[in-house]
């Protein structure tokens, strides 16, 4: 079927530099610009020529477009969007970006693209769609302490692989999900990606209507929606998990790692550094001091300020930690830090594919932000519990 | 129609690695599979088909990583299954993309005859035929034209050749 888009969100990386050309092509114009959001965040600081001329096109086709939706390095745009309001529940919406089913903790239906899909959007305001099935990953109970949405869905890529998504609806329940606060629902639908679904949704309720702060529709599904699979799993009984090197499939618990030396421990990306990252990060490092290299990148520059405001930044700080800036970075191999020959890191990002943040003898584990800032303190791989303790 | 085998996962960063995304298309296909083989963005010849397991195309929405294969001249991508995203992207630049629960026998090096349309694929060096999944029927004139953009190129300009001949007034 044809869906029409609510929402069409871009960045610097696969939006105007990709899309102007073949507008300009079509000699066509954006079919809604009040309904597009361009956001960068790849390029951005533009540390070169290259980078530079990419973060250009986008300010300038932003001004020639009459984009009024344009967040200029204020951070990831998967954290931005939200942030700034532009979601809600209901939602049909797009997005330049793997990492777009973060949008469906709000209740709306998002999804990533191509930048030749993005400009049919642009063009038509129009999408094709095949109606997908439904999973429901049920969480019931609660996650223990020093366990993280991120530890939740480490467990099922490793528990049904990387397309256990198999491209179609996925929804989050049960009590553990409820509890959850906003940007941990986040991390949620976010790595819907790496479950290979094309989207991951959660039902709106008193906790997205706060996070927004206005009046919301509240979206659940039906009692008697058709379900292709339902899961269910015992929040409490989950452990910390942490995903070997080359694939966040490759999930065990954090235990089983005890021990693995690291050089290295990140913090960011829209997977791993928003305040509620940082928050978990800081639990664990607060008036300690890492043993290894800690690097964070807040994942949005409002999300930093929040966090210098409570403490959150100086705890961080304190225990060593150097600030990087409020973009992608070094997750998908951009900016000025990528990892050396050999190196080995823990990482609170999404993807440890080889040569992804660096060179392909380089080695990233995959953990919650709770576990990478234990792991940091010990210069080796911890279950977080034992520092939270 | 040479094949290059390859395993399950394969991802976008080793199709197209990120420090080189800043890059045009030239050098990001340079370092095409890079990662995982060296060889191939030297050795791939036009026409050469590119064979996977599972989940071909997982991660990045990135469009450079089937830019950089129709760049080096890949043909058609068979896979086992691919990743929805990429899939959708390969479509949109016009590459053939055939699923194939079967793809599996497929040897590196053999000799294929892709039938995209048809749905078939001939190996002539096992003398194997493989049936596949065929193209989306909504999707074949897209493929046809040379993907997504073409394609709209096409029905705006017959959309502005019926609007012009509309009698004026």
């Amino acid at each position: 079927m044809t869906c029409k888009v609510d929402l069409a969100m871009m960045h610097d990386s696969g939006g105007p530099r990709r899309v102007r050309p073949m507008l300009e092509r079509l000699g066509a114009k954006v079919w809604d610009p009040s309904k597009v959001v361009l956001i960068t965040d790849h390029y951005v600081p533009a540390n070169d020529e290259e980078s530079r001329a990419i973060v250009r096109i986008a300010r300038d086709w932003a001004a020639a477009a009459g984009i009024g939706h344009f967040y200029d390095a204020q951070g990831i745009c998967h954290v931005v969007l939200p942030e700034r309001g532009h979601l809600q529940p209901g939602m049909f919406a797009v997005g330049g970006d793997s990492h777009s089913p973060t949008g469906g903790a709000f209740a709306a239906y998002m999804f990533g693209i191509g930048a030749t899909e993005m400009l049919g959007v642009l063009v038509t305001g129009e999408i094709w769609l095949k109606v997908p099935d439904t999973i429901v990953m049920q969480f019931d109970g609660r996650f223990g302490r020093g366990v993280a949405a991120k530890d939740a869905m480490l467990h099922l890529i490793g528990r049904f692989g990387m397309d256990g998504g198999r491209y179609q609806a996925l929804e989050y329940r049960g009590d553990a999900i409820r509890a959850l606060p906003m940007q941990e629902r986040m991390t949620m639908c976010n790595m819907a990606a790496e479950l290979g679904a094309q989207v991951g949704l959660i039902g709106s309720d008193e906790v997205t209507r706060q996070y927004l702060d206005r009046d919301i529709e509240m979206l659940e599904s039906d009692a008697d929606a058709a379900v292709l699979e339902h899961h269910r799993f015992d929040a409490a009984a989950l452990a910390p998990q942490v995903a070997a090197p080359h694939s966040p499939a490759n999930a065990r618990p954090a235990d089983e790692f005890r021990d693995v030396a690291i050089d290295l421990a990140y913090l960011g990306a829209c997977t791993g550094a928003k305040l509620e990252d940082l928050r978990m990060a800081a639990q664990v490092l607060k008036g300690k001091r890492a043993k290894t290299r800690l690097l964070v990148a807040p994942a949005s520059l409002r999300d930093q300020n929040a966090a210098a405001q409570e403490g959150t930044l100086r705890a961080l700080l304190d225990a060593g930690a150097e600030l990087l800036p409020n973009a992608c970075g070094m997750c998908a191999g951009y900016g000025e830090h990528l990892m050396p020959e050999g190196a080995v890191a823990i990482s609170s990002t999404a993807r440890n594919f080889r040569g992804r943040m660096g060179a392909a003898s380089a080695q990233v584990y995959l953990a919650s932000p709770y576990t990478v800032a234990a792991s940091a303190l010990a210069g080796r791989i911890r279950d977080p519990r034992e520092a939270l303790a | 129609m040479r094949a290059w085998v390859f395993g399950n996962d394969v991802d976008t960063d080793v199709l197209a690695p990120g420090r080189y995304m800043k890059l045009g298309i030239e050098d990001i296909a340079r370092h095409c599979f890079e990662a995982v083989d060296a060889s191939f963005a030297i050795s791939v010849k036009p026409g050469d088909v590119v064979v996977a397991g599972r989940n071909f195309g997982a991660g990045s929405s990135r469009e450079q990583a089937v830019e950089a294969l129709k760049h080096l001249g890949v043909a058609a991508l068979v896979a086992e299954s691919f990743a929805g995203l990429f899939y959708r992207n390969a479509l949109n630049l016009g590459m053939p993309a055939v699923v194939c629960a079967r793809a599996g026998r497929i040897r590196p090096g053999d000799s294929l005859k892709v039938e995209v349309y048809q749905g078939v694929i001939e190996n002539l060096s096992s003398g194997e035929s493989l049936a596949c999944e065929p193209i989306p029927a909504h999707l074949v004139q897209m493929v046809r034209d040379g993907g997504l953009l073409a394609h709209l190129e096409k029905r705006l300009l017959q959309k502005g050749a019926s609007h012009g001949s509309r009698p004026q007034g």
